[in-house]
């Protein structure tokens, strides 16, 4: 089916997150890595929600707190301080860092401020020790070309990126506080994004310009895309944390289909004549109807002491197994919000309750337990009874919701592209100075100096890198992605190799090498060089390269030099090829009688079998066909 | 329009010459919505009030987005008015039911913030003092205790002085003749060692706690320690078995245990952690987990509603700490005899050491009529000054050694005992009597904070 995203009215913005590749963190000295392993340091947190002027909290921080959510923090000693543990306050804003998100800033045509602010944002989810994330604007006003279309950059930012969630059981997160503070910039587009696949053009446009710096780190979670979506009707939806660029598109197409998908239960539960005073959120302790249940899930939780709590949902029936997107029915929103508010396991409903075990009398003895008719539905869930009733007035008010269409609401990215409730959208951003870092002053020459040492635009660079070396466009455009860019020129200018041998190497020669797992990232760029040089100067050849390389991984220290003695991939003189070339002729003495001069192509193979990187195959096939036709005269 | 003098500095904090020139010139007020035209940019926000150590240049007004920025001022930018935001109001929640039968905690606040609430509109920080308002942002505080809020000043920590102790002491006292079941201090962090030594010498034969209680991060972000550290300090105050002047702060980095010190024997020992406080040469007294106090130390002064308070608030400022260091001038010591202090503490090397070339400006000092008592900079452990000859030298010219007594408590203490004696020698001897556990006889293997471990996704104290 063909979606026409214009008549649908979908609007969609960025938010770019891209760490920096930076010596320290934004405040601090620490490593900007991530450590594997086990903690050193281990400590416990509460965060309180601070009321604002307005009297607003965020709700869902709230009903958190509330609740007794506690937060322990892991970190190691190299990868965290004081800082990062809030038991020290911020350091200065790393001067490195500013200067990189300035160079985005004017590379994005946008215009820095003249002084900045680091401000705070509060943020209590506990993904911040601080309880608000250190943040600054940089620039303004900025706009970016893609495919002839003018992109507006609202603000380019510079902030800490978070701690890292690695776990949760009840009401205890568990954090990592080693990425809390590595320097993020954010780049936020306006809302002019009109298709699922300009949405990844401009997110891809966005990341080679951010690339063509070399300053910015590289890898999975190195970047992250937060996507505002909204149709005509539908609602605004937020959805964070989509890692890889290429998956972009697809969760926008999925996040139009849920939308849509909702305004038809919508309309459903308008033709049924659903009223929002039909959602009583009475709750019913249905344990007894289960006891001698044969459904194992209910089983167990009754034998764990669980009671088991149902709620009618007036005239739903057969709508909770409406799939929204692939994966996720209706049921599924319900469960989602279920498990935030309630922290329960799921929910369990009419439309899938015979699919776990529960027989024809239970539902019927539910039904009849809280009065449900043949056209209303019944949700239940299994949990101690305070969680339980957060979990069902969560699902009534998801329910209360869809009659009105599709609930504003925060939802973080599956990795096929789908996505899962996360919070509720929170209100206005909360922000104060960080009165422990002083502003900073912008100056007119400090930005002259950055404007002429600003990185080549990603497009011009490739035309320039096609019309001065020759090499397609394709290989141009590997060398950019891959940021070999710099070190190619380097190496023509330096070496004397074949623009396109040269190329091809850093490009298709080394994806091959890093899929058959050779850690290419071992290699030095002198080493690469180096490679080159002997290439050009004909002391191995260019078929080698890979073992070279491959033989360099795993021989930390040592020299493309050492590579080729060790290998014998030293080329043959000419002289010795000469009597190499006689021998081989004489041990093929019948296939010579036979095919004559047509016999080259066999010898050919025979030979570079065994001298593959030691002679250049023109070579030999010159001296070869000389040889040959010296016999067949004589 | 008034231009200069102070009416301009309140209506517009920070703002000078050019910048400050441009707005009042378009009538804008901190909180208005103003526009800023400049190199063909046009910027919109609320005008922001502006460091008073910032140049004269800049304008700061928060966009819509709620970031800051400064905006330059020259004499080619435009700045109009577009008109008064809404000024917030805020509405606390309504304080939650006080529940009768309740003990009774009076707290009182010296200047250290313990709870504030924030503008998100100007950024300003706003403390919060009346009991109400305590109960809305703390609401935990009405399940422990019925209180009742009395601001005694508004000054930081390092500008208090002895008087201020005196001022301490005696509020604290007037409340618990009155009857309450405990009194809260809240303190800035910098001073608070001082004052508790100084409230414990102060205020004898008390019948309940008096508890001291600060923050070490500022009170408006999430993660302030101030909340929880309040808690204690109520819960100690109303509930506690024992009727010392005491400390309650964070235990360690987590927020899991407070750990109540007795007020001669704190030391802040860190500029900025949570833990900074720490029983030095003894144990603290007790600890609050969860609600649940665990004593420490049994020799302490049991709750006793019928005991009657003595007030002994007076200090002699004429006293001075000095500390040692290798040449240093002895003139110094001479000095503060010429200006005529009647006390001098010395914070002397190792186990009670000072140079030579001192000892005949003490000699004199103490031929004047000055206390010279002996610290050591060390911080843990006792003086010994018959060790060495320097000590017993200096033993013999009259320095009296105080023991493991704090530095600090020794200051406060020799103030104390100037003001509270009418000769030297009765001076002398209150100083060497042991009055609040300044002074303890015996010295264990160090107090080891308790380690946190993880079990079933709950954090438990070992110990
Ligand atoms: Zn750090």
């Amino acid at each position: 089916m063909k979606i026409d995203y214009y008549a649908l009215g979908l609007k969609v913005g960025l938010e770019c997150h891209q760490q920096l590749a930076t010596r320290g963190k934004l405040f601090c000295s620490c490593k900007p890595y991530l450590f594997k392993g086990e903690p050193e340091i281990i400590f416990l947190r509460r965060l309180r929600p601070t009321q604002s002027e307005l009297g607003q909290v965020d709700p869902a921080a709230f009903f958190e707190f509330q609740k007794g959510m506690k937060i322990l923090y892991e970190a190691d000693a190299e990868t965290s301080c004081l800082v990062e543990m809030d038991e020290e306050p911020p350091h200065e804003l790393n001067r490195e860092a500013l200067d990189v998100s300035l160079t985005i800033a004017l590379m994005m045509n946008a215009k820095p401020v003249d002084e900045i602010y680091v401000m705070r944002k509060i943020v209590i989810d506990g993904s911040n020790t601080t309880g608000f994330q250190r943040t600054c604007v940089v620039a303004v006003d900025g706009s970016i070309n893609v495919d002839g279309k003018n992109v507006p950059i609202q603000h380019i930012c510079l902030e800490e990126d978070a701690a890292r969630k690695i776990g949760e059981e009840g009401f205890l997160i568990r954090y990592r506080i080693d990425r809390l503070g590595i320097p993020l910039v954010e780049i936020t587009t306006g809302p002019v994004i009109n298709t699922p696949e300009e949405a990844e053009r401009v997110a891809l446009a966005i990341g080679k310009i951010l690339r063509s710096t070399k300053r910015v780190k590289r890898g999975i979670g190195t970047i992250r895309q937060d996507l505002n979506i909204s149709i005509r009707d539908g609602a605004l939806v937020e959805i964070k944390g989509v890692q890889d660029l290429e998956l972009i598109s697809k969760v926008v197409e999925f996040e139009v289909q849920r939308q849509l998908n909702l305004l038809k239960i919508r309309d459903e539960l308008r033709r049924r004549g659903l009223r929002e005073d039909e959602l009583k959120g009475e709750f019913f302790d249905v344990t007894s109807v289960f006891r001698e249940t044969r459904c194992q899930i209910l089983r167990r939780a009754i034998s764990q002491g669980k009671i088991i709590l149902a709620v009618k949902l007036p005239k739903l029936a057969g709508l909770l197994g409406f799939e929204l997107t692939p994966g996720l029915r209706f049921g599924g929103e319900l469960a989602d919000r279920a498990r935030f508010w309630g922290r329960v396991g799921g929910i369990l409903h009419t439309d899938e309750l015979k699919s776990y075990g529960v027989s024809d009398e239970e539902i019927s003895e539910l039904r009849r337990s809280v009065g449900a008719g043949e056209e209303d539905a019944v949700v239940i869930v299994a949990d101690k009874i305070e969680n339980a009733s957060d979990a069902l007035k969560a699902v009534v008010e998801r329910v209360r919701e869809a009659i009105n269409g599709v609930p504003e609401e925060t939802r973080a990215a599956n990795p096929d592209g789908t996505t899962r409730y996360m919070r509720p959208r929170p209100g206005a951003a909360r922000m104060y100075p960080e009165t422990d870092v002083p502003p900073i002053k912008i100056t007119r020459e400090h930005l002259e100096r950055l404007r002429a040492q600003l990185p080549e635009p990603p497009e011009e660079k490739i035309k320039r890198l096609m019309s001065s070396y020759g090499i397609n466009e394709k290989l141009a455009r590997q060398l950019l992605d891959m940021e070999y860019d710099d070190l190619f020129e380097f190496t023509v200018k330096e070496t004397n190799v074949t623009p396109t041998v040269a190329a091809a190497t850093l490009t298709e020669t080394f994806k091959a090498l890093k899929r058959e797992g050779v850690k290419i990232e071992n290699l030095t760029d002198e080493q690469i060089v180096e490679i080159f040089k002997i290439v050009a100067l004909e002391k191995t050849s260019k078929e080698s390269i890979p073992e070279i390389v491959k033989w360099l991984t795993e021989h930390e220290g040592s020299s493309p030099m050492d590579a080729i003695k060790e290998l014998g991939l030293t080329m043959v003189s000419e002289e010795k090829l000469k009597s190499l070339i006689e021998e081989y002729l004489d041990k093929n003495r019948d296939l010579i009688s036979e095919r004559k001069l047509g016999a080259i192509g066999a010898l050919m193979g025979i030979i570079m079998k065994d001298l593959r990187g030691k002679a250049k195959p023109e070579l030999v096939n010159k001296i070869l066909r000389e040889k040959l036709e010296e016999r067949l005269k004589g | 329009m008034p231009i200069g003098g102070s009416k301009v500095g309140e209506r517009l904090p920070g703002y000078r010459g050019l910048a400050l020139k441009m707005l009042l010139e378009a009538g804008a007020d901190i909180g208005d919505l103003i526009r800023i035209v400049k190199d063909n940019v046009v910027l919109e926000g609320i005008l922001i009030p502006r460091s008073e150590y910032s140049d004269d240049k800049h304008v700061v007004i928060k966009s819509r987005s709620g970031y800051n920025i400064g905006v330059e001022i020259t004499p080619a930018t435009r700045v109009e008015r577009i008109r008064a935001e809404m000024k917030p109001l805020f509405a606390p929640p309504p304080p939650p039911e006080q529940r009768a039968g309740l003990p009774k905690v009076t707290i009182l606040s010296t200047g250290g913030t313990i709870a504030s609430r924030v503008d998100y509109r100007t950024g300003a920080v706003r403390p919060v003092i009346s009991a109400s308002d305590l109960y809305s942002i703390v609401p935990e505080l009405s399940d422990i205790a019925l209180i009742d809020a009395e601001i005694l000043f508004s000054i930081f920590s390092e500008d208090l002085t002895p008087k201020h102790w005196s001022a301490m002491a005696r509020a604290a006292a007037d409340h618990i003749s009155r009857g309450v079941d405990g009194v809260v201090i809240t303190h800035g962090t910098d001073t608070m060692g001082y004052s508790a030594a100084a409230l414990s010498f102060a205020l004898q034969n008390l019948p309940v706690p008096v508890v001291f209680v600060g923050a070490q991060r500022s009170e408006d972000r999430p993660s302030s320690d101030a909340p929880m550290n309040l808690i204690g300090a109520v819960y100690a105050a109303s509930r506690a078995p024992f009727a010392e002047v005491t400390v309650a702060m964070h235990e360690t980095p987590s927020d899991e245990a407070i750990i109540i010190h007795r007020g001669t024997k704190v030391r802040k020992c860190h500029t900025s952690r949570r833990d900074a406080f720490k029983t030095v040469n003894s144990k603290p007294l007790a600890r609050i987990v969860n609600n649940k106090i665990f004593i420490l130390a049994n020799n302490y002064q049991p709750r006793d509603l019928e005991r009657k308070i003595i007030l002994r608030s007076e200090f002699d400022e004429r006293a001075a700490l000095i500390k040692f260091y290798p040449g240093m001038n002895p003139k110094i010591i001479d000095w503060y005899v010429s200006e005529g202090y009647r006390g001098i503490v010395l914070e002397g090397t190792g186990l009670g050491h000072a140079r030579r070339e001192c000892f005949p400006a003490i000699r004199r000092a103490i031929d004047a009529g000055v206390i010279v008592a002996m610290t050591s900079q060390c911080i843990w452990g006792r003086v010994n000054m018959n060790v060495y000859s320097n000590g017993r030298d200096l033993l013999s010219i009259g320095v009296i050694p105080l023991g493991d007594m704090l530095a600090e408590t020794a200051l406060v203490k020799m103030m104390w005992c100037l003001a509270q004696s009418k000769s030297i020698d009765d001076a002398k001897n209150l100083l060497i009597a042991n009055i609040a556990n300044e002074f303890s006889d015996r010295t264990v293997e160090h107090f080891e904070p308790p380690k946190f471990s993880r079990r079933e996704g709950a954090l438990e104290i070992e110990n």
